[in-house]
């Protein structure tokens, strides 16, 4: 099935035309999807392309997003007794004072689940108990977690709601002139729900091509080269390269959904600060369901990085890993320092198991 | 034999006084384990196995011990009884050594259907009398419910191997050749599956098998093998990094050539496991000069667990200590040795 976007003819192909599109300047492309950085580590594709073209990875895992002060809202409720329920890779995040897995170690009812269904399942069985889930994810969980509160919910289940959208935060990267970017390549998934329209915007006004790319290595580079295409006969504009999986108008029932449940807010990511319009809050309806409303435990934020940790650089795809000292030295999968180590798709992570 | 039947099921169940020392476990030893792997030595039934000569004497001994925690107990391809036998006996192959004897320890949880531990022992005695390895001597615990899961065994084997056998890494060098005698991650996703209980309408078997008889082939005259290891837990990936460690040679891999089964290759994608980290039971890593290579995989390919055997990649002279991939489509990445736990308990 996936054969063909993985056949060494095709890839070496548009490596090819990927060098012969090549401008002598460097070019900066950011991809903003932990997926698609594991896609270009696993298969090594920096080597197949020109050396004055950079793609790194922007802030794509959500894991690494959630701040601090959700963990550790996470971990106070934990300890009070209550149920948390989460992806496997939330349990490492560190909070202000230790992680998930720290108090699920110390006996702490937390439970790792692979749905929201999951999760509210869990409040079905102990109704006596209050279940709380850290909702985190984009636009590709995030219509799943307003099913689930819309029409499952129940008294004794809310959750930590920490999902963000990933539109505003490219085009704070591209607002903020850090970075330099010269095109995005867009997560496939996220658009397979919202579609090609949200990045219409940051496409005309900062005059940036938005390629979205599907996972497979040919994937990726004909990505890469549509881009690159792009930038070379100046039209820039939103272009589908995933158009097995992602339709212009995206999935209008999904939307619909968050759109029931959710409005958006400013959100904090951790390592970038507070973005405006970047986060799905609990619309008023449901805010019985919202638990940092329903427990009403004060949090504090602390914005401090662990001493050396450059996280924000490289959410920002202004460092690689292996320009942090504690990269494989202090900071590894077991044991990580900044979140980017923690998440599965932490750009961190990905360089730790595929990367030198 | 004396048991608790459990009302429900009407299964003999298996009691803490089975595992006391006193009657009930000596009518366990002699009505069980004494019937299935009766041999001269084992039936003294002395505290220790007395081992009155070896067949050669120009040799060195090899030993070696595992514990075997799998679950879930059965699973496509074998039973955590075989998995004892071969893990043990392959760990002594790899040495260039012929297994002998082995000692069997067994924990079991208390509440454990006895047709369960027949089952198993039976698994036993019949992989041990394929591989012509002796049990001599054997142990029998049982704890409280709670504290094992099940069954966990232990053995321990002796062996024998010529003197002069070397298989030393310091005896690898850049231009060797790795080869591997068929497909990877079969076991841990066979173990998964049953573990997890997926109804995939293609059936993945564990490939667990003792590896002596293959190992005895492998050298033909005047050719000869560098070095061996089985890759089980933790994968191919962890096995060569383990090869390469500390020394002056790394390892080329080329993703194209490590054989996998379509069906391995798509329920790791769908699961999101890499194969390179699967573990495997019935796999050997060879490591033979450039000259030798060629004849050593012809005979290998000769061999009924061999018959898909390729020459998967090459040690170089750098990058030292580490191994490299030649991906499918053309690109480079390191595989580096497993961190964490891709699966608990799968040997």
């Amino acid at each position: 099935m996936f054969d063909s976007f993985r056949d060494k003819d095709l890839a070496q192909e548009l490596a090819g035309k990927i060098k012969g599109l090549s401008e002598k300047r460097p070019l900066k492309l950011m991809h903003v999807c932990g997926t698609h950085e594991q896609t270009i580590v696993r298969f090594g594709l920096r080597d197949l392309l020109p050396q004055n073209l950079e793609v790194v990875a922007g802030p794509g895992c959500p894991v690494c997003c959630t701040p601090q002060r959700e963990i550790d809202l996470a971990i106070e409720l934990a300890r009070r007794g209550n149920i948390i329920t989460s992806f496997g890779d939330m349990l490492r995040v560190p909070g202000s004072k230790g992680s998930l897995a720290k108090a699920k170690a110390e006996g702490a009812k937390v439970k790792v689940v692979y749905s929201i269904q999951d999760a509210v399942e869990e409040a079905r069985q102990n109704p006596g108990l209050e279940v709380i889930h850290a909702a985190i994810g984009f636009e590709t969980t995030a219509p799943s977690t307003a099913v689930a509160i819309a029409n499952h919910a129940l008294p004794n289940f809310s959750i930590i709601s920490s999902h963000k959208i990933i539109p505003p935060a490219m085009e704070a990267l591209l607002a903020g002139g850090e970075c330099k970017i010269d095109a995005f390549i867009a997560p496939g998934h996220v658009s397979a729900i919202i579609g090609s329209e949200p990045y219409e915007r940051m496409a005309r006004k900062y005059k940036k091509p938005v390629v979205i790319a599907g996972f497979e290595p040919v994937d990726v580079l004909y990505g890469i080269f549509l881009a690159l295409k792009q930038i070379k006969e100046n039209r820039p504009q939103v272009e589908i390269e995933y158009t097995r999986v992602v339709k212009a108008e995206g999935n209008p029932l999904a939307v619909q959904k968050m759109d029931e449940v959710f409005e958006i807010s400013d959100s904090n990511w951790r390592g970038l600060g507070t973005i405006p319009k970047s986060g799905l809050r609990l619309r008023e309806k449901f805010r019985a369901y919202d638990a940092e409303k329903k427990f009403n435990i004060p949090i504090e934020e602390s914005s401090r990085l662990p001493a050396g940790c450059i996280c924000d650089k490289i959410l920002k795809g202004l460092n690689y890993p292996t320009d942090c000292l504690h990269f494989k030295t202090r900071c590894t999968p077991e044991d990580p320092i900044g979140v980017c180590m923690v998440g599965q798709e932490g750009t961190c992570a990905v360089y730790y198991r595929y990367a030198d | 034999m004396r048991f608790i039947i459990d009302m429900q099921t009407n299964n003999q169940k298996i009691l803490l006084a089975h595992g006391s020392g006193g009657s009930l476990m000596h009518e366990l030893v002699e009505k069980l384990f004494k019937k299935s792997f009766s041999n001269e030595i084992l039936d003294e039934l002395a505290d220790s196995a007395v081992i009155k000569s070896l067949p050669r004497e120009d040799s060195h001994i090899c030993f070696t011990t595992d514990s075997y925690t799998v679950t879930p107990l059965s699973f496509p391809g074998g039973d955590i009884g075989r998995l004892a036998v071969c893990g043990t006996v392959n760990d002594l192959a790899v040495m260039g050594a012929r297994p002998l004897y082995l000692s069997l320890g067994f924990i079991i949880e208390e509440g454990l259907d006895y047709e369960v531990l027949e089952t198993i022992t039976q698994s036993i005695a019949k992989t041990a009398r394929e591989e012509k390895v002796k049990i001599v001597t054997g142990d029998f615990k049982v704890v409280e419910k709670g504290s094992a899961d099940k069954m966990f065994i232990n053995t321990s084997g002796i062996g024998i191997r010529d003197k002069k056998i070397n298989l030393s890494r310091k005896g690898i060098s850049p231009g060797d050749k790795i080869i591997i005698n068929g497909s990877i991650g079969d076991h841990g996703l066979a173990v998964l599956s049953a573990r997890e209980g997926f109804d995939f309408q293609t059936k993945v078997a564990s490939d667990c098998a003792p590896l002596t008889g293959l190992i005895e082939k492998i050298n033909p005259a005047g050719r000869e093998v560098k070095f061996m290891r089985d890759p089980t837990r933790g994968g191919l990936a962890t096995t060569l990094n383990e090869i390469v460690k500390g020394m002056g040679f790394g390892i080329k891999l080329f993703e194209q050539s490590i054989p996998l089964k379509k069906e391995v290759k798509a329920l790791c994608e769908i699961l999101g496991f890499d194969p390179l980290y699967m573990a495997n039971e019935g796999k050997v890593v060879v490591v033979a000069s450039k000259d030798d290579a060629p004849a050593i995989l012809e005979a290998m390919q000769k061999q009924a667990l061999a018959r898909e055997s390729r020459i998967i990649g090459e040690v170089t002279e750098g990058p030292k200590a580490k191994v490299v991939m030649e991906t499918s489509i053309g690109g480079h990445r390191i595989v580096d040795m497993l961190a964490g736990d891709q699966l608990p308990r799968i040997c």
